[in-house]
């Protein structure tokens, strides 16, 4: 007897529960990728969910599985540190648009280096990872910091040992900038290192950074913050000195979303509404909180990788 | 009609389809992986297992120092693992009852733990010991703390529990006339543990070295995050090296083209140093049977 009216209690329960859910007509949007923008991604969908009749998730997979899982149709939208192509987009029926920027910074643990005080030029730092520069009081690193007393003390590299578009934004940057280091390791989500050791995902290199002393890595600007290491100084393109919060700061890297450009037309809705909310000074002040530097929709529209059929719908 | 007419034949049948689905997937897992792989063999041949490069960017890829790794690192752990398991169930099958059972319960959780505590813990813990022992031993560690030795050590103490387990349960299983007769001629401890107990159980000895051998062999979590997933080949204790199973750990998510087919070779690979190990125990078994006194 007491079964039977549980029973239908809980019958009752789900009906109601069905029944409230086609009266609000919530839409949920799934999408997963790059970790890189995983703190604001995760923040954005928590509040945009909070106040919308849309339910917005994202799971922080990689990069390339989330591109993976657009193509198979498996997800409503992807995220990307490395921008697919203009013939990928058109062959895969794709759209791209540029969503946030973030820094990427170098992270030290020297003896009697406090954060920001460490200068060091895109020369110096793909001679340090490539292994050509193996003390802190060389040469080329006291040359640039004269009245830093520097150890004599050997240099431990860490890396990403898991593919990452952290990497991918650390290596195009050296690529970019020191002929060297484009000819002898070049850029991608994971690469030939020359010297060092690799750390599981960016908690991993913080850790390795933090408990070997003499050691330098890079990771995300919020890990390098929520973890207290110590940052340094790189020369912005007009030649002054900067921190990793100034906005002339070089290391920097664009995260990209993806949308299939058969979305049925309630997602479609659903996630246009919600993009433009990303755009929004709200958005773009939770950005700036979580150390990224938020994209207006007209610098996005700028890029050179804002690709596809439905781009204009999404970013006007 | 009487349950048993049918009751035995339906057994029987399910019996045979569920050890059948076992082979089945053992031969699809094989079937599968060398499919996935075929590009990098083609690409790279037998050439694969003996070059050291790892270079995503120019998609060049070799086997070796993966192997290398694993060998190095499932071959240091057995070798800390066994004699201390093996005594550990010696002590666990003669110690009074009720502290049998304890420690024999306190083994048994310890293969309960998931994989991922042994690795942060290796990290937080036993990384920063590393580093501090070799700092005041005066060892050069450029690697402070984190390589092959401390992986092995984190390895020999996952695959402790169970091969005490099983060798717990083989030297039990021995005849309590066998030791009475032994301390009976006037056999130490030590004679009767040697010559009666592991004579008498060599075989399940053997099988509980092949269980923690092949968790070894495949442990992912916990080296990956004290290895140092360097793709080099390790020349001494404190290298920092990488593993089959940690390469795939790191690299699979984000592959694409030849290296997601050199990560199915690596796995591949990963798959038949299992099998042969397992193949060539028991033909060892089978060949020194006679000597042991097996029919």
């Amino acid at each position: 007897m007491k079964q039977a009216s549980l029973l239908s209690a809980a019958a009752a329960a789900a009906l109601l529960l069905a029944g409230c859910g086609e009266q609000a007509a919530t839409v949920t949007l799934n999408g997963a990728g790059a970790s890189f923008p995983d703190p604001v991604y995760q923040a954005w969908t928590y509040i945009y969910s909070q106040a919308n009749n849309t339910t917005v998730n994202y799971q922080s997979i990689g990069s390339g599985a989330g591109i993976n899982q657009i193509k198979g149709g498996t997800v409503d939208f992807a995220g990307t540190d490395a921008p697919l192509s203009r013939e990928e987009i058109a062959e895969s029926k794709l759209t791209q648009f540029p969503m946030v920027t973030g820094a990427v910074t170098p992270i030290v643990n020297v003896a009697g280096v406090g954060p920001g005080q460490l200068k060091l030029s895109d020369e110096v730092l793909a001679k340090i990872f490539m292994g050509r520069i193996t003390k802190w009081n060389d040469a080329a690193i006291t040359a640039l910091n004269p009245g830093l007393a520097l150890p004599e003390q050997d240099i431990l590299v860490v890396y990403r040992s898991d593919s990452s578009g952290t990497t991918n934004i650390f290596t195009e940057f050296l690529t970019d900038r020191d002929a060297d280091w484009a000819t002898t390791v070049g850029a991608g989500k994971s690469v030939k290192w020359p010297t060092g050791l690799g750390g599981q995902k960016n908690p991993g290199v913080c850790n390795n950074v933090q408990q070997n002393s003499g050691s330098i890595g890079y990771t995300e600007y919020t890990y390098a913050i929520e973890s207290k290491l110590t940052t340094v100084q790189m020369r912005a393109a007009d030649g002054s000195w900067v921190n990793p919060d100034s906005t002339k700061w070089p290391l920097v890297g664009t995260t990209y979303l993806l949308v299939r450009d058969d979305i049925p037309a309630d997602k479609k809705a659903a996630l246009q509404a919600y993009v433009s909310w990303c755009f929004s000074p709200d958005a773009a002040a939770k950005a700036t909180e979580l150390h990224y530097t938020p994209l207006t929709a007209a610098q996005a529209r700028q890029s050179r990788f804002f690709l596809g059929a439905l781009k204009d719908a999404f970013v006007k | 009609m009487r349950a048993s007419a049918w009751s035995d034949p339906v057994f029987r049948w399910l019996c045979m389809a569920c050890a059948a689905l076992c082979g089945l997937l053992m031969v699809a897992f094989f079937v599968q992986l060398a499919f996935a792989s075929g590009e990098a063999w083609s690409r790279f041949g037998l050439n694969f297992f003996v070059s050291t490069e790892w270079d995503p960017v120019r998609h060049v890829y070799g086997a070796l120092p993966a192997i290398a790794g694993t060998v190095c690192t499932t071959v240091i752990a057995l070798v800390i693992a066994l004699p201390l398991a093996f005594v550990s169930a010696l002590f666990i099958v003669d110690a009074p009852p009720w502290l049998s059972r304890v420690l024999g319960q306190a083994v048994d959780l310890l293969a309960a733990i998931p994989s991922i505590i042994y690795g942060m813990w290796g990290l937080f813990v036993l990384v920063p010991l590393m580093d501090r022992l070799w700092v005041a031993l005066g060892v050069d560690n450029a690697f402070g703390g984190i390589g092959l030795l401390t992986s092995s050590l984190i390895l020999s103490l996952m695959i402790l529990p169970y091969i005490c387990a099983v060798m717990r349960d083989v030297l039990r299983m021995t005849p309590p006339m066998l030791r009475e007769s032994a301390f009976g001629v006037g056999c130490t401890r030590w004679e009767t543990a040697r010559d009666i107990l592991m004579r008498y159980g060599i075989r399940g000895l053997l099988g509980g070295i092949f269980i923690g051998l092949g968790r070894a062999l495949g442990e992912t979590m916990a080296v990956l995050f004290v290895a140092g997933n360097i793709m080099k080949v390790p020349t001494g204790l404190l290298d920092g090296c990488t593993t089959i199973a940690a390469t795939l750990a790191n690299n699979f998510a984000e592959a694409e083209g030849v290296q997601r087919s050199a990560l199915f070779a690596l796995g591949l690979i990963l798959l038949v140093m299992a099998f042969v190990i397992q193949v060539l125990a028991q033909y060892y078994l089978r060949m020194t049977g006679a000597k042991r006194g097996e029919k």
